[in-house]
């Protein structure tokens, strides 16, 4: 474990090896942690343990740990992007426009992925070309994108997406595996070996260390940052497709706060806020945990702003934990 | 050895246990709502507890999302469809989005039916709404006739703008049950837009263009408040009674100055009784297709008509008597 990758030569992210060796603990925290729900959740309720049940609860999380994937690396990098949601909403306005003009499935996912690619570009050419913080740019256009769909739809709703469509957010590949989660599970790998295996994720992790030095180093900062917004703009396209084709039908106010569930799942993950450290796979532990919250509360009825307290405080204690513990250490060694 | 026994012993009992717990309703409800925390749903709830309670052995869960989005309510229902309960009785955030969640719903065998706020056909067995367009213009005229002095004057209407379908078609309904209310002359409508202020001074304008103004009916919670404080200021109280649509939180005060005498709005208490004594005779096994009649218990039955849509009942009045009691519900 401690060498992950022992073909690549060998460059320290970190200057600090413990706090490196506690992100490895992170991880494995976040794995007892997945564990205990699991166990609570399967004593708690008859119903849990039964794989139609359980594939049904995947679809809690699925869309949005698809965008909390790029997220992550845009957080890495040091940046953030608050407009995914709004992203969403404004993709599915214009695929529910496209399908009513009579366009068939494969151009309806067309429009889909150029439409969020133009948005992730727009934030990326604001973040990168006037140099302008990515939280105030991705406010912004939070508010920017989801207008526009409120100004096209208004109170009303598109429905008629064509049947194939629906395939996306209702279809399963084999058994109890819904698309929608081997989606989740091959763009987990994807994501993995982006950030962990390739320059372009050296890079990542580089410029959301030291932003200067990584310049300095020769690595295209710009350009970088600028592929991380397109990704997430890919990445809510993507949800955007699965989330109408489950719903049938796009309102304006479809996927209404997602930024901040997709925020909470990023940092759940390990993921620095301030940038520089993280792992896909944290990410991915905290999808799963963050979703069998949501489904385990759901099965023993408890009203929902009972969980949204659970998951602020489990919030709170994974940041606080590592802080509280480097503390303890220091009073120890002096 | 004895330890092992005796967690055996101790297992087996806490097993047996949890399966007579899960028998001991054998049928069950969900109530599922916009979202949880709101005035109105609280009181459905009780109207759902009360149903069960006289039915017996059926449990009703009082469920919904923290905030009024469909993909909230989405995820509640796959939690009840998990938890294999009888039948869902949903408000809906959304008309369309809920469709598939609750196709599935009743592809395994639960009863789906949707109250308040409804269901695109095609994810439902039937729809409950609170009354019809019908009874409420009714009710709006027999409030206005019942309060005239000598059984006749003039009366206007107070609308909000003149396109709202759901006025418009009330209105309609109003003006064809007038032969029926011989005393009641209507004088005019006027459009205050949903708009405290504009609703406001279209009624200063009502009371000075006809002197002999006995009543106002105002359709709509926004003009039916801005009516009744108009005729306050003026000092019009006695003389011209404000009546239609409210909510008891906002009316409160202007039926205890007198200036409305009664209005009317939907009971929810008896919208969440209806819905769980329909859901549990869809579960005993009666059909929900057009002109069918179901059993609302203590509210009669409901008849569904060509869109499997079915009415309670007239719109609850509220008076001097009951007002400050619903005020503190919705």
């Amino acid at each position: 474990m401690a060498e992950a990758h022992p073909h690549i030569r060998h460059i320290p992210d970190r200057l600090q090896s413990r706090s490196s060796r506690l992100l490895k603990s992170w991880e494995s925290l976040l794995v007892v942690v997945a564990l205990l729900i699991f166990v609570a959740n399967s004593l708690a309720s008859p119903y849990f343990l039964d794989p139609w049940n359980l594939s049904d609860a995947t679809f809690n999380f699925t869309e949005k740990a698809m965008i909390a994937f790029a997220m992550a690396l845009v957080v890495i990098s040091g940046e953030i992007d608050l407009s995914v949601a709004s992203i969403v909403a404004l993709t599915s306005t214009a695929m529910g426009y496209a399908a009513t003009q009579g366009f068939e499935t494969p151009a309806l996912v067309a429009v889909g992925l150029a439409v969020g690619l133009g948005c992730g570009a727009i934030n990326g050419l604001l973040v990168t070309r006037l140099g302008l913080p990515s939280i105030v740019v991705t406010i912004g256009t939070m508010s920017l994108f989801r207008g526009i769909a409120f100004i096209i739809l208004g109170d009303q709703a598109f429905t008629d997406y064509p049947a194939s469509f629906s395939w996306f957010g209702q279809g399963y590949v084999w058994w109890v595996f819904s698309f929608e989660f081997c989606l989740f599970l091959g763009f987990a790998l994807v994501y993995a070996v982006i950030l962990h295996m390739t320059n372009f994720g050296r890079a990542v992790y580089a410029i959301g260390n030291n932003q200067t030095a990584a310049l300095f180093s020769g690595v295209r900062v710009g350009r970088v940052k600028f592929t991380l917004f397109l990704l997430t703009g890919l990445m809510s396209a993507i949800a955007s497709i699965c989330l109408t084709s489950r719903l049938g039908s796009t309102r304006p106010s479809i996927a209404l706060g997602w930024e901040l569930e997709v925020v909470t799942m990023v940092v759940l993950g390990g993921v620095s806020i301030l940038g520089g450290s993280g792992t896909i796979g944290g990410v991915v532990l905290a999808a799963f945990i963050m979703g069998m919250v949501t489904f385990g509360f759901g099965l023993l009825n408890v009203p929902g702003i009972v969980m949204s307290i659970f998951i602020g405080l489990l919030l709170i204690s994974v940041i606080a934990l590592p802080i509280l513990y480097a503390r303890l250490k220091r009073r120890v060694a002096h | 050895m004895k330890i092992w026994k005796a967690l055996l012993v101790a297992a087996a009992v806490s097993t047996a246990l949890v399966a007579n717990v899960a028998n001991a309703a054998d049928k069950k409800i969900a109530l599922v709502v916009k979202a949880l925390g709101i005035g109105f749903f609280e009181a459905a709830n009780k109207g759902a507890q009360e149903a069960a309670k006289e039915i017996g052995g059926v449990e009703v869960i009082y469920t919904g999302p923290t905030t009024t989005t469909a993909e909230g309510q989405i995820e509640v229902i796959n939690s009840l469809i998990a938890q294999k309960v009888d039948a869902i009785a949903v408000s809906a955030n959304d008309t369309d989005a809920l469709v598939p969640a609750l196709k599935k719903a009743m592809d395994r065998g639960i009863k789906v039916i949707s109250w308040d706020s409804g269901v695109a056909p095609e994810g439902r067995l039937m729809h409950l709404n609170p009354s019809s367009s019908a009874l409420i213009g009714n009710m709006c005229v027999k409030m206005a006739a019942d309060n005239l002095p000598d059984g006749k004057g003039d009366v206007a209407i107070l609308s909000a703008t003149a396109t709202a379908t759901n006025q418009n078609t009330w209105i309609e309904e109003m003006k064809k049950v007038l032969p029926n209310y011989a005393g009641v002359n209507i004088v005019t409508t006027v459009y205050g837009d949903d708009l405290a202020d504009k609703s406001y001074r279209e009624t200063q304008g009502l009371i000075q263009s006809y002197p002999n103004l006995k009543a106002i009916i105002a359709p709509t919670s926004v003009g039916i408040v801005a009516a009744a404080q108009a005729v306050a200021d003026a000092g019009k109280i006695g003389q011209i009674n404000v009546t239609g649509l409210g909510l008891p939180s906002e009316m409160a005060g202007h039926v205890k100055s007198g200036a409305s005498k009664s209005f009317a709005i939907w009971n929810p208490i008896d919208l969440g009784y209806s819905a769980t004594m329909i859901a549990n005779d869809l579960i005993n096994g009666a059909e929900a297709k057009p002109g069918a009649e179901l059993n609302m218990g203590r509210m009669g039955k409901v008849k569904l008509d060509d869109n499997n849509e079915g009415a309670m009942a007239d719109p609850f009045v509220y008076d001097a008597s009951n007002v400050e009691e619903f005020a503190k519900i919705f």
